[in-house]
């Protein structure tokens, strides 16, 4: 039988590489998009193990409405992503310094 | 993977394959709907519109990586403390999940009905709030997304509905006497 911890040290690694790909990439925004809907889905691991080992279903309800709300957020970054390519040229991360911060 | 490849295409393609990967392991845990919806949604709609807009945007391949020993330290760092903290936590602590108090929707048992018959009986009765949010959630997305990438060009002749269909101004009313015709 497989253990609760198994699932939450995938779920752990799963979400550490959302976060190096975010901290990595510095070439193009849409990496960093992938990486956020890595980390999403490490989230939902998380809910649903837990909703299996607790006999509860609350955890996979509220996982549907993570995808919900993550392919949501796909949908607009994707389209944020394809107007700034049309206004700026590029999407590398370090050519966005408009705001000279 | 999906991080450290350099073609962006075949990022998307490792993230399908997480996706897959995932999509076993909620079959495992006995939430096949949330498989199903997740090889739906994910492999289905958002990987291929991430395709779609990676081949799109057609960026250039620069595999010159002189920038990534820049911020190769800071990322490396951060990501091996999140890893660290977090498989310390996990092997170090005991849930018992025998202690915690179910605060709502207690199952009896999985078994008596399915998955899908289980999570539509819970999610349209009390959670029908958070259900219609989110459907407004995907209205706003949607809106959102035709309206940011909708443009006017200039040059493209379109059909002006009430030009077309106004006709004042366009009809004439003549009196015509018996036995002549109309001038035109």
């Amino acid at each position: 039988m497989i253990e609760l911890n198994q699932f939450l040290i995938l779920s752990a690694l799963l979400f550490s590489i959302g976060v190096i790909g975010i901290f990595l990439n510095r070439k193009n925004v849409i990496i960093i998009l992938m990486s956020i809907e890595i980390i999403l889905l490490a989230v939902n691991i998380n809910l649903i193990a837990f909703s299996y080992f607790l006999n509860d279903l609350t955890g996979q309800i509220f996982s549907l409405f993570v995808l919900t709300v993550a392919a949501a957020e796909a949908a607009i970054g994707l389209a944020i992503l394809v107007i700034y390519n049309r206004n700026a040229g590029s999407i590398e991360i370090e050519k966005i310094n408009t705001l000279k911060g | 993977m999906v991080i450290s490849t350099k073609n962006p295409v075949h990022s998307v393609l490792f993230l399908i394959l997480a996706f897959l990967n995932a999509a076993g392991i909620f079959v495992i845990l006995h939430a096949e709907f949330l498989a199903m919806i997740l090889i739906i949604v994910y492999v289905g709609a958002v990987a291929v519109l991430f395709l779609f807009v990676v081949m799109m945007l057609d960026f250039k391949t620069s595999l010159e990586k002189d920038n990534i020993l820049q911020y190769m330290p800071i990322g490396l760092l951060i990501g091996l403390v999140f890893i660290a903290e977090l498989v310390i936590v996990l092997i170090n602590t005991r849930l018992d999940l025998s202690n915690i108090q179910i605060l709502s929707n207690p199952l009896d048992n999985f078994s008596d009905q399915s998955n899908t018959e289980a999570i539509g009986s819970i999610l349209y009765t009390n959670y029908v709030l958070y259900f219609q949010l989110s459907g407004v959630i995907l209205l706003v997305a949607m809106v959102g997304s035709i309206v940011l990438t909708l443009r006017d060009r200039e040059g493209v002749k379109r059909q002006i509905v009430s030009e077309q269909v106004d006709r004042k101004g366009k009809i004439e009313l003549v009196d015509v006497k018996s036995g002549d015709g109309v001038d035109i």
